[in-house]
């Protein structure tokens, strides 16, 4: 579209720009302050609009097509309950580093604070979970406000935006179009160069005998699984990977020793305890891995990272690299020895005989982990994988392998529960051609349930996977360790048929409570492109293992085998 | 440790929650907070006065960098600046001891800035510790009122 004079509206602009950006795709729920974008978005024909039953859904859903395709994901919603219903989803994406713009409709300048219909101060509200946002004032500065909230977002660490676009500015008449000179620095957007000493770094790293490479979601947003690989094989480092991180490196790596953490492998941690260098590439120390002044406390630690402000937070490191990590990892492998490592590795594979993910297999009642590992050979492990928050997310973190990056959507630092479902048709709808697995428990999916709505609307084939206890099944495993099995609130006296409620939205579904039924339900769950509901029966008392109880190190992880010694399955 | 941190930000209205909403959340107290218009009217210079172990402020100014609308952050070492705090203060006075305060108020270089039969306010810059002291010295006459502006600051030049 030639560049005009004339003028147009703002929202007839706000739809140009993202047009131009090269949004084809956004999420969203009109309502009364945004209805003149609505009205503009009525007659693009680039962007399609997804309309959702909840604006919390839009924004995972916005989430899951951002991590499933590593572009940005685009939410829309009305003011006041709009916006505030993106709430939740905006801290989710800041916590794991998921570019999101969310665009909310605002009531007309001039009733701004007068508590008007649907007003609320979105702007404010969202200060602490955005990475940038904006109140747009005047329809003038709605390009400059996009160009910077749409390089911020997608620029150094990734994370969420907001525009909040009061209803007067979208019919306001503007002719600026394009901004040249931005209020925000350039370090808020363009890759910073190498900052450390790449030579002594690598000197620590080449003096190590045991060393540990530790992998965050960082390494997934700078696309360094190549890199990683490359760094790993040469050097014959071992890799774990944090909840965020997986995907990263393949999960069926000879030198994978899979994740880590409060519920990671055994081998992982032991790998921690036991390694006399760790480096950290992009991720956080965050509590569910490391306890400060106890993690990895006899090896030398490094980090590297592209936000200066994780460095030292949690645990202190002896050498830290700030960048890209693509481009530090680039700079950094030609200094690194080729060495082969029998013990080392030899080691951790022993460990990894010894020490297995186990659980008890004896019954005829189906047990999630037996399921997921099932699931996983059965769709090759190349299915697009959501979860939502809890024991079934920590089973799929350990028994479903990945090879690539951008397969696995989770929320690993808010631990929203309701983030599954959506995050999976946000997936599908940026990857089409792709088998995109929901796996949920009966608490989550009852989150944002509403969304089965989307999906048949739009007849998009996300496949559903709720493993049902009956409990909330990671509140009900605490309860049981730490508050001597006073289950508190955290039993479903009452579940609806997840089965007819599928059958309500036109979603094919089946129940299953036997270990003989699993493999005609996978065959039932993957035979086609079709949405299908698949709940599974499950133990109440299944717990996942190992577990480090909260606060404490790895020197504490509490094993499956422990516990069957201490009479207690 | 007491820190100076002279942030450089837009001036715009958002920007005060953006930055003290950081101090929010670590639980800071901040001491003091001034803020006002540098040589670019759209530049903005906070000066922030905190109490906090090194690595944590350290934490903190880094935190203040990712805001889009924080230009530059440095942390001032109080031996390597001039710190000026404006201070009004109401005071009681009789006239047994008016001349008393009046000599005080010339040995400290403050100035009166109103006077009644049974007030006097006073107009005192200086330092923190100036002010501290200063302040120590009205005390015994009954202080009434006190406005403080907050410390600014500036950085000593080396030629």
């Amino acid at each position: 579209m030639p560049k005009t004079e004339a003028k147009i509206s703002g929202a007839r602009l706000m739809v140009e720009l993202l047009e131009e950006y090269g949004v084809d795709i956004v999420f969203g729920y009109p309502g009364g302050a945004i209805l003149p974008f609505y009205d503009e978005l009525y007659k693009s024909t680039k962007i399609k609009h997804i309309l959702v039953r909840h604006e919390q859904g839009a924004i995972h859903m916005a989430e899951g097509y951002a991590r499933s395709t590593g572009k940005l994901g685009v939410c829309i919603a009305t003011s006041g309950p709009g916006a505030t219903n993106l709430v939740t989803g905006l801290t989710d994406a800041k916590l794991d580093s998921v570019p999101i713009l969310a665009i909310t409709g605002q009531v007309a300048t001039n009733a701004i604070g007068t508590d008007a219909f649907q007003e609320a101060d979105i702007y404010g509200i969202t200060i602490p979970i955005t990475k940038y946002n904006a109140l747009i004032k005047s329809a003038d500065d709605i390009a400059r406000h996009f160009q910077e909230a749409t390089l911020v977002a997608l620029g150094g660490r990734p994370g969420p935006v907001l525009l909040d676009f009061p209803k007067d500015v979208q019919t306001e008449l503007t002719s600026v179009r394009k901004v040249d000179k931005l209020k925000i620095d350039s370090r808020h957007y363009q890759k910073p160069p190498i900052g450390g000493d790449l030579d002594s770094f690598a000197a620590a790293l080449n003096k190590a005998k045991r060393p540990l490479l530790y992998v965050g979601g960082g390494a997934i947003n700078a696309n360094a699984s190549k890199e990683i690989k490359e760094l790993a094989e040469k050097g014959n480092i071992p890799v774990t990977t944090t909840l965020m991180g997986i995907g990263a490196f393949p999960g069926t790596h000879q030198l994978s020793v899979g994740m880590l953490g409060m519920h990671g492998t055994a081998y992982a941690n032991k790998a921690v305890l036991e390694c006399d260098y760790i480096l950290n590439l992009g991720a956080r120390f965050d509590d569910r891995v490391a306890k400060p002044g106890e993690f990895a406390e006899n090896a030398v630690r490094a980090h590297i990272d592209i936000d200066t402000a994780e460095f030292n937070k949690r645990v202190s490191v002896d050498y830290l690299l700030h960048g890209d990590l693509k481009e530090v990892l680039k700079a950094l492998i030609p200094k690194v020895n080729k060495v082969d490592r029998p013990e080392w590795v030899g080691f951790l594979d022993t460990i990894k005989k010894n020490h297995p993910l186990e659980f008890d297999d004896s019954t005829d009642t189906i047990k999630p982990q037996a399921f997921l590992q099932k699931l996983y050979e059965k769709s090759k492990g190349k299915a697009i994988v959501s979860t939502d928050v809890g024991q079934h997310q920590m089973w799929a973190a350990q028994y479903y392998l990945f090879e690539e990056a951008n397969r696995w959507l989770t929320s690993g630092g808010l631990g929203t529960m309701g983030y599954g479902l959506p995050a999976a048709i946000g997936a599908k709808f940026g990857n089409p051609n792709k088998t995109v697995i929901c796996v949920s428990g009966d608490g989550s999916i009852q989150m944002n349930i509403q969304e089965l709505a989307t999906i048949a609307m739009y007849k998009k084939g996300v496949k559903i996977l709720i493993f049902n206890n009956n409990f909330l099944g990671m509140v009900r495993q605490w309860q049981e360790l730490f508050y001597e099995e006073r289950f508190s609130e955290s039993e479903w006296n009452y579940n609806p048929d997840f089965v007819k409620l599928g059958e309500a939205y036109s979603i094919k579904g089946l129940k299953i409570s036997n270990k003989s039924e699993i493999d005609k339900a996978l065959e039932f769950f993957l035979e086609d492109d079709d949405a299908r509901i698949l709940e599974v029966m499950i133990p109440a008392e299944e717990k996942v293992f190992p577990m480090i109880p909260a606060g404490k190190s790895q020197k504490d992880m509490i094993e499956f085998s422990d516990t069957v010694r201490a009479g207690k399955k | 440790m007491k820190h100076i941190l002279k942030i450089l930000v837009n001036n715009h209205p958002g920007v005060m929650s953006h930055v003290s909403g950081l101090f929010t959340r670590r639980s800071y107290n901040i001491d003091s907070i001034a803020v006002g218009v540098t040589q670019d009217p759209e530049i903005s210079n906070m000066v922030i006065v905190v109490k906090g172990d090194d690595s944590v402020v350290e934490q903190v100014k880094r935190q203040l960098l990712k805001l889009p609308d924080v230009i530059e952050v440095e942390d001032l070492a109080y031996h390597d600046c001039i710190s000026r705090e404006l201070v009004l203060v109401v005071v009681k006075v009789e006239d047994s001891n008016r001349t008393e305060i009046i000599s005080i108020c010339e040995v400290f270089q403050a100035k009166i800035a109103d006077l009644t039969k049974t007030t006097m306010t006073i107009e005192f810059s200086g330092n923190t510790r100036q002010v501290e002291h200063f302040m120590e010295m009205m005390q015994k006459y009954g202080i009434q009122e006190i406005a403080r502006t907050g410390q600014i600051a500036l950085k000593y030049r080396s030629t």
